[in-house]
């Protein structure tokens, strides 16, 4: 615990610094409130909002701890958010509704996994392929408008709340913990970071290379269906042309946020869960601080940019030999404050 | 005109050149020879500024010069050419010859006359081709001509060809063979490095030999014949050695059969040969390199598809790795950078992983079993390493390979291959490597070992099987393995020599 | 080889049309890009079948080369009348062109072209700014002289429905000082996002409470507001007022419920303008005006919202 919180230490204080930021230009923003039964306040509604991202981020961190990456994530989320509200109209019920959308997004990590790891197509290639042509399948699903339903059963998870807690916030949190756990409590993390370290020698130790990244590919399919059913379910619609769009791109973000490389090997879940946080944080702070929206994506390039040259290594490094300097001459017994 | 006198490179781990001296007149070829690793290219790359060495001089026409990148060496008057040319097959040839020094008028290029400059140069060499095309619509041959003119044109003292005919014909080589005399006729001093043998008799007037990276002979071509140079390369000296080893294999043991391989292998790759390896017996597979024993090892591991596996309880599936893991199979691979281990991972996920595939995801070996695995390795075979949980990648090249050792020991396989598994390793941990293949071998392992050590393989080997020319060429055992019975298997060419 | 074939089948059909006595007309659509446009597809072919009209229906996959090549087949087919959804300004003249000289009248539908105007009859069309006008006036009489603190979601940043609607808006609240316009943020015209950013407005101000009325830039991003504010415990239509532009059949159904106070049809139904100025142009050559505006009509409760869901619903919203 104590090691996996010294691990964590860079991205935990990132996130307190944008939460700080975002305090500053908007008082009212740690307020958290009981109205009805459910919390209410702008931290609930990142924990809330950041599901998508954070589910995303969660199958992106084992995709690109393979050396792979998943740009189909956004489209698969249009086509599974699709499939869910055309079964849920189409009266197969709640259960076989989550079940067929789950379903579409493991048959599309298949494809990609199947493109990567035996047809030999580079990841990059491999998934844009479905990330383009995926977003016509879900508009063949919607016939081109949004999808519209009343379930409330459905609805609730995207705007239900479990102990007065959103239901999103629920299972990416949910999600995160369990594929934390199966990759670090089973040998799975340690396989998959062998494989994207060196495929060739993990395979020459048996690994079994080409089963674990279709397996990777079908994780990320998986959260990618979580994700698009929590959208379709919080808009009660599948709105194909928008659900996800560019979503990839912030999932990738959010795992390079976390500290994990984008060369494979060693990963953290939970960093990059904590990245998908700080860029919601920035996301939902532009919105409370009532900027012309004209504005929006300047700050949020701004603030990313600031966050990742701090994390750059050669920063790090210059830091500690600063640090490293002015520490020297302090008379002895002074206490020195230590951040790792 | 070019002299090089105690030339030392050091690497991380390894001693890349050790103390090299050669020289190079005007007007000759000479030979660079020696196996992997030997320091060939390490010694080529000191000449045209890619290292910088650690000591010693290199002095051209007398003057000390230390070229620091490829562009000062062409200055100085040292040309390359690469066996892989290095021009853009997208320009034209003249584009090419004349690239970085176009012919120019106000800033722009004079097409022209940058054609006739390209015809110019291309003359000397009986080359009759139409310059505005593109490079790559030629054959290789000619691209390396090309490349030799504007490596002469460039440089014009001395000229280095690594492995130019490596992707040649018999024509093409002679063609390239015949501007190569032409251009030692004009006082050009060209280095040849090439590892074969009857280019370097046929085209050659000295012959320079290194050997983990020390010099070992310089001699006149005329002076030596195939194999006093093959046993320079491989470095034995055979009267010392054949009484020593005499006495060790002066008897054929009988071994429990344990694995017998049928038709392994796929014509134009090598074989298809078929293999016995008897419980606790090592086979030695010996062969310059490209010979095909690599690939001998990869069918065995299932790394290739082609032949038969059986033990005593029948056949066995041995058509990819894990299926030979899972028949008892280990193979500790020749490149341990790009083959063997996983870099970022630390010593003991490396030791543990092969265990750990076997054991299947859903079983994790508990931390506190690895951690004590990796203790007992590290302790067996003396790992130099701060800790266990170091990153592989971080250790010298002989720790490497001891930690891909121990993760095949942990595993306990019956039958272990082995491929050049004292390559770059200091001499302590070689000692050490092979009193563990001892070791194992008394536990009843069978191990297949690779080697161009042939000390290595004496030392250690039941039974020889030497390797030529893509194909099992022979057999030997007990007395019969001596270096000079070995080497003459090696050499053996076209004619049918005697094999003791 | 296919040209002529297509050209002498193209031929046949033409002479089996005139043999009706029915007027031809060719439609080159943009697409199905929205379901605003294959609302507009459904009505147009529904207007043509009310007139006795044969319209010759050509989906153009958002390509110009494609609409081209449908005009040029029309051309050759010899119809009465042209309408076209043009899915870029610039590129039209020669085409345009060719229409001209084979007399056959061009009505431009809901997007205009940078081509001369005598190139074509006439264009049928809403005009955004007016739109947002209508809406801001709404809200005036709606607000009837009390304060009132409005919160804006805006349409994909920069584009011209998001720049028109907002400058339309703060025209028809112009003057009305008791209006005030407090927030506004893009929504990108996404029900998500729409959703999204109601919230941050609900946070910001006082979890609100202190928001009299939301004036979204397209019904879809005022649905999701719409969730957004039940969800923060408020009640759509009575706590904020919800004034949006588009008249999709979902804020039919979320006006039904009381949760919506008004919107602004962008119709669908530009042909029915269109066959009425051609209908005019055959009878007795009367040229209509170069651009017709349809009308941006207010929707409310009053309006029995559920019958207008019944009569959308099917269109292909």
């Amino acid at each position: 615990m104590q090691r996996t919180l010294t691990q964590l230490a860079p991205q935990l204080v990132t996130l307190a610094a944008v939460v700080l930021l975002v305090w500053v230009v908007f008082p009212g923003f740690l307020d958290i409130r009981l109205v009805d039964g459910r919390l209410v306040g702008p931290v609930i509604d990142i924990l809330k909002r950041g599901a998508p991202v954070a589910l995303l981020a969660t199958g992106m961190t084992l995709v690109i701890a393979t050396r792979g990456i998943d740009l189909s994530v956004g489209t698969v989320m249009a086509i599974c958010g699709a499939v869910a509200a055309w079964a849920i109209d189409g009266g197969f019920g709640l259960g076989g509704a989550l079940a067929l959308a789950i379903v579409a997004g493991l048959v599309a990590g298949l494809w990609n996994g199947t493109l990567v790891a035996i047809v030999g197509i580079q990841p990059i290639v491999a998934t844009l392929i479905l990330m383009t042509a995926g977003r016509g399948i879900a508009q063949l699903i919607t016939e081109g408008r949004i999808l519209t339903f009343t379930h409330d059963g459905f609805a609730w998870l995207g705007s239900g709340t479990l102990l007065a807690v959103p239901v999103p916030a629920v299972i990416w949190v949910l999600t995160g913990i369990a594929a934390a756990l199966l990759m670090r409590r089973t040998a799975l993390g340690l396989l998959v970071e062998a494989v994207g370290i060196n495929r060739r020698a993990a395979a020459l130790a048996g690994v079994n290379a080409t089963v674990l990244l279709i397996a990777v590919y079908m994780a990320s399919g998986l959260c990618a269906a979580l994700a698009g059913i929590i959208t379709a379910a919080d808009i009660r619609g599948a709105d194909a042309n928008n659900a996800g769009l560019w979503l990839e791109l912030d999932a990738i973000l959010a795992v390079v946020i976390g500290g994990n490389s984008l060369l494979g090997g060693r990963f953290s879940v939970a960093a990059s869960l904590i990245g998908a946080m700080i860029i919601q944080t920035i996301d939902t702070g532009i919105l409370l601080a009532g900027f012309p929206s004209e504005y929006n994506l300047v700050i949020k390039a701004a603030l990313v940019l600031v966050i990742l040259v701090l994390q750059s290594p050669r920063f790090a490094a210059e830091w500690r030999t600063w640090r490293a300097a002015r520490a020297e001459p302090r008379p002895a017994g002074q206490v020195q404050e230590d951040a790792p | 005109m070019l002299t090089i006198r105690s030339l030392t490179k050091r690497f991380p781990g390894t001693l890349a050149l050790d103390d090299v001296r050669f020289d190079l007149r005007a007007g000759e070829v000479h030979a660079l020879l020696g196996e992997n690793g030997a320091g060939k290219s390490t010694l080529i790359k000191c000449l045209t500024g890619a290292y910088r060495p650690d000591g010693g001089e290199i002095r051209l026409d007398g003057a000390k010069i230390a070229p620091r990148s490829t562009s000062e060496a062409q200055e100085l008057g040292i040309g390359t050419v690469y066996q892989e040319v290095n021009l853009l097959p997208n320009l034209t040839v003249a584009q090419n010859l004349c690239f970085g020094r176009e012919p120019r008028r106000a800033g722009m290029i004079r097409t022209r006359a940058m054609t006739r400059a390209a015809q110019d140069m291309l003359d000397p060499y009986g080359l009759d081709i139409d310059v505005t095309r593109d490079l790559g619509h030629y054959s290789v041959a000619i691209r390396q001509i090309v490349a030799i003119a504007r490596a002469v044109a460039l440089s014009g003292k001395v000229l280095i060809l690594d492995e130019p005919t490596a992707s040649l014909d018999a024509r093409e080589v002679k063609m390239l063979f015949d501007v190569v005399r032409g251009l030692k006729a004009r006082g050009l001093g060209i280095v040849f490095v090439s590892h074969f043998l009857d280019q370097v008799f046929d085209l050659s007037d000295r012959v320079t030999v290194l050997r983990n990276g020390r010099h070992i002979v310089t001699e006149d071509i005329a002076a030596l014949d195939r194999l006093s140079l093959i046993e320079h390369m491989l470095g034995h000296a055979l009267e010392t050695e054949v009484a020593d080893h005499a006495t060790s294999h002066d008897a054929v043991i009988a071994r429990p059969e344990m694995l017998t391989f049928r038709g392994m292998g796929r014509a134009g790759v090598v074989g298809p040969f078929d293999l016995d390896v008897g419980q606790g017996e090592v086979v030695g597979l010996a062969g310059l390199l490209g010979s095909g024993r690599t690939e001998s090892a990869e069918y065995l591991f299932g790394l290739r598809s082609g032949g038969t596996a059986e033990d005593i309880k029948g056949p066995i599936p041995i058509d990819t790795p894990r299926k030979a893991i899972a028949a008892g199979f280990g193979f500790a691979p020749e490149d341990r950078k790009t083959d063997g281990i996983v870099a970022e991972l630390s010593v003991r996920e490396n030791i543990a992983l092969a265990l750990q595939a076997r054991r299947g995801w859903a079983r994790p070996m508990p931390r506190a079993e690895q951690q004590r695995l990796a203790r007992m390795y590290i302790e067996r075979l003396d790992i130099r390493t701060s800790d266990a949980e170091k990153a592989v990648g971080d250790l010298s090249g002989g720790n490497q390979q001891k930690v891909v050792l121990a993760r095949w020991l942990a595993m306990n396989p019956r039958f272990l291959i082995l491929d050049e598994p004292t390559r770059g390793i200091d001499v302590g941990a070689h000692a050490e490597i092979l009193r563990l293949i001892h070791e194992l071998v008394g536990e009843g392992m069978s191990l297949l070992v690779i080697s161009s050590e042939l000390d290595e393989l004496i030392a250690v080997a039941d039974r020889v099987i030497v390797v030529r020319d893509r194909a099992h060429v022979a057999e030997l055992t007990g007395a019969e393995i001596r270096a000079d019975t070995i080497v003459r298997a090696i050499a053996r060419h076209d004619e049918i020599g005697e094999v003791a | 080889m296919t040209i002529r074939t297509l050209l002498s089948a193209a031929a046949a059909l033409a002479l089996t049309a005139g043999m009706a006595q029915a007027q031809v007309v060719g439609f080159s659509q943009i697409g199905s890009e929205s379901g605003w446009r294959a609302a507009e597809t459904t009505l147009t072919k529904q207007q043509a079948a009310e007139r006795g009209i044969d319209l010759r229906f050509s989906d153009a996959q958002q390509r110009q080369e494609n609409q081209i090549a449908a005009i040029r087949s029309f051309i050759a087919q010899g119809v009465d009348a042209i309408l076209l959804a043009p899915v870029v300004a610039t590129g039209w003249d020669s085409v345009l062109e060719e229409a001209k000289e084979a007399d056959i009248p061009v009505v431009l539908l809901d997007r205009q072209v940078d081509s001369s105007d005598d190139l074509y009859l006439t264009a049928v069309g809403s005009d955004l700014v007016h739109e947002g006008q209508v809406a801001g006036e709404w809200l005036v009489s709606a607000a009837n002289g009390e304060d009132c603190r409005v919160v804006e979601l805006q349409g994909t940043t920069g584009s011209s429905p998001a720049i028109d609607r907002k400058t339309g808006f703060e025209q028809g609240i112009a003057g009305h000082d008791n209006i005030q316009l407090v927030r506004s943020q893009t929504g990108d015209f996404t029900r998500a996002q729409g959703k999204e950013v109601m919230e941050s407005f609900l946070q910001a101000e006082n979890g609100g409470k202190d928001i009299c009325a939301l004036y979204a830039h397209n019904d879809d991003m005022a649905v999701g507001a719409i969730q957004a504010i039940k969800e923060a415990g408020l009640q759509p239509g009575e706590d904020i007022l919800v004034v949006s532009i588009d008249a999709v059949p979902d804020i039919f159904q979320a006006m039904a419920a009381g949760e919506a106070n008004a919107t602004v049809e962008l119709t669908p139904n530009m042909a029915g303008p269109a066959f009425d100025a051609l209908a005019a142009y055959w009878k007795d050559g009367s040229v209509p005006a170069k651009f017709i505006q349809t009308e941006s009509k207010l929707y409310t409760p009053s309006d029995d919202p559920q019958a207008e869901y019944e009569r959308r619903k099917d269109l292909g919203y």
